[in-house]
């Protein structure tokens, strides 16, 4: 080269950082935009129910079962069956969950059993919802032949959200040091007692968190439960389970017809005319309500276990 | 001592067994799902030719003159998911670099939470917002022609509930990215942007991409939204303002009347309801192949 090296064009280059700079800032403005955007949705969201639905919001309209007449159709039916489903599916998708995933975590030899049941624990965490509410139609009420009833529901949910609840517990499992173990065993306790005495209890915060999230899941689904049938006009409760006379308890309520939270809503909303759209903005809040508290208790819980747990 | 440690061991034993067996209710879940839709299908495929299923364009199965195309249906539930995807996209990617790249640790561990909230909200609860604010709110400023059912507001809303699932996703892939990339391309002079869009992007793409094909998988099984506020009419078209059924809105149209079990249109839900299975199943297959590629790359 001839010529030496020109020095640089000092002015060229600061005007070019301070483009990219500029750049820089916008887009963290933009991103920043973009999220915001997302959660005003959700704010929008809630005010709009509130708006439709609080004037409908009365004690009355706990009290009361549905109705012809909106002003006097309440989701005493409804809530009571949610009550009732959310009982069978926590009973069923607890113990099954937290044993396969104590099973997945701390016994499965590594072979093609445990990899099946891996494969088919994440398959599952990604069938369609819709898809549940066939099975329990063609097995739970055909093939099994468990009828139309809570007990059916119950199952249906626990179904999906069992991976929900293995997902969670098996992170929780895994978040217990090994050295915990170790010391357990080398006091001579068994597997069992090992797992049962300290790791499950040191991580029933993780899947105390899972659960919630999962019955969360489970109390706003509307799907699954259409196909067995349960958008019907309930204008009773359940068969209560204690009793007056011997032998006090009654399973009885497993078997009863029910509505839900989801399902009374969609009733409303589907109904020809805009009479009932204040009850489904009302019934709408009230499970919005139901699922911000059991998600916000999840949020609670973890963000305190994180802070608390120093292994 | 000898038969209380014999005890013991069979002890141990009797509750691994009792652990394999829950272990093993999945399986049979996924078996039972399996069963339940392939052999109603079959019930349905001995009536219906498969070609007549795949190639028809009417779907017409409570009619006199029945005709079962699943394209209609296929058309509606591509174009409601392909609506969502549209929205989700760019805005779960933005939030995902926003949160990964820019932002406060402390403003991520706030946000996160509320985003996630998005795809906490029941369904039903979306339906009514889609048909009963955003269909009302596009009519007025935006397609003032368009039906009050329409498949474009459930596609916007589906997009708003799928952002959760496109963000954090993408978010973990962005932050698997190890740290010395950015710290090298900051060394050269990099801004943030120049970091986020040509370092961290490129190198979390399968993840990023396995995160579209998630999202994608939960919009086409979205039932709730488009049932109430798509219109539940079989319509073979690409016109997202139209009303249109989806295979989901089909599923839930016919539970709610009282078909009798084994009938045609009994059946027809099932083969709806494997089509629905094959096709999430498709982008699931996608998404868990894409993300194993983003865990094994560092």
């Amino acid at each position: 080269m001839a010529r030496s090296v020109a020095a640089p064009d000092l002015e060229a280059l600061r005007r070019g950082i301070r483009r990219r700079r500029l750049g820089d800032r916008l887009f963290a403005l933009f991103g920043w935009a973009c999220m915001t955007a997302a959660l005003l949705v959700l704010a929008a969201l809630l005010v709009d129910l509130a708006i439709d639905g609080l004037p409908h919001l009365r004690w009355d309209f706990f009290t009361s079962f549905p109705s012809r007449k909106p002003e006097r159709a309440g989701i005493l039916s409804a809530w009571v069956g949610s009550l009732a489903v959310m009982g069978v599916t926590a009973a069923a998708a607890i113990p099954l969950g937290v044993a396969a995933a104590v099973y997945l975590e701390e016994y499965g030899p590594k072979n093609w059993i445990t990899d099946a049941i891996e494969i088919s624990v994440t398959n599952l965490a990604g069938v369609p919802s819709i898809v549940f509410g066939l099975l329990a139609l063609g097995f739970l009420v055909y093939v099994l032949d468990l009828g139309r009833n809570v007990l059916t529901g119950g199952l249906t949910l626990a179904m999906l959200v069992l991976p929900i609840v293995i997902v969670a517990t098996r992170e929780a499992v895994r978040a217990v040091p090994f050295g915990i173990r170790e010391a357990a065993f080398a006091l001579g306790a068994t597997k069992w007692q090992t797992i049962w005495h300290h790791v499950l209890p040191y991580s029933m915060g993780g899947i105390a968190t899972g659960v919630i999230i999962a019955l969360a899941r489970a109390i706003g689904e509307t799907a699954p439960l259409i196909t067995i049938g349960a958008l019907t006009y309930i204008a009773f409760l359940p068969t209560s389970p204690v009793q007056a006379e011997w032998p006090f308890l009654s399973f009885q309520w497993l078997d009863d017809p029910f509505t839900v939270m989801p399902i009374q809503t969609f009733n409303w909303i589907s109904r020809p005319g805009d009479d009932f759209q204040g009850n489904a903005a009302a019934a709408g809040l009230v499970l919005m309500g139901m699922t911000l508290v059991m998600n916000g208790a999840a949020i609670w819980l973890r963000y305190r276990l994180r802070k608390r747990v120093r292994w | 001592m000898a038969t209380r440690n014999a005890l013991r061991a069979l002890g141990e034993h009797v509750i691994e067994a009792g652990l394999l067996l829950a272990a093993l209710s999945s399986i049979a879940i996924t078996t039972a799902i399996l069963y339940v839709l392939l052999s109603e299908s079959v019930g349905f495929f001995r009536v219906v030719s498969l070609v007549d299923f795949l190639t028809d364009t009417m779907w017409t199965p409570l009619f006199a003159d029945a005709r079962f195309g699943i394209l209609p249906l296929l058309c509606g539930t591509l174009v409601s998911s392909g609506v969502g995807l549209a929205v989700a996209v760019p805005l779960g990617l933005t939030s995902a670099l926003y949160l990964s790249e820019f932002a406060h640790p402390r403003t991520r561990e706030i946000v996160k939470p509320f985003l996630e909230l998005l795809a906490g909200v029941p369904t039903v609860v979306y339906g009514y917002f889609a048909l009963l604010f955003v269909t009302p709110l596009l009519q007025r400023w935006l397609f003032p022609d368009m039906p009050g059912f329409n498949v474009l507001s459930p596609g916007l809303v589906i997009g708003v509930m799928i952002i959760p699932y496109v963000s954090s996703l993408s978010e973990d892939a962005m932050r698997a990215v190890p740290m010395e990339l950015r710290e090298a391309a900051f060394a050269m002079g990099a801004t943030r942007l120049q970091v986020a869009a040509r370092v961290v992007l490129p190198a979390a793409l399968s993840g990023v991409a396995a995160a579209f094909a998630l999202g994608m998988s939960r919009a086409v099984g979205e039932t709730m939204v488009v049932a109430i506020a798509a219109g539940q009419q079989p319509n073979l078209t690409l016109d997202p303002r139209q009303p249109a059924a989806t295979i989901t809105a089909y599923i839930v149209q016919v539970a709610l009347g009282d078909l009798p079990h084994g009938s045609l249109g009994y059946l027809s839900i099932f083969a709806a309801g494997l089509t629905l299975m094959l096709l999430t199943l498709g982008f699931n297959v996608a998404g868990w192949l894409l993300r194993r590629r983003f865990r094994e790359a560092y």
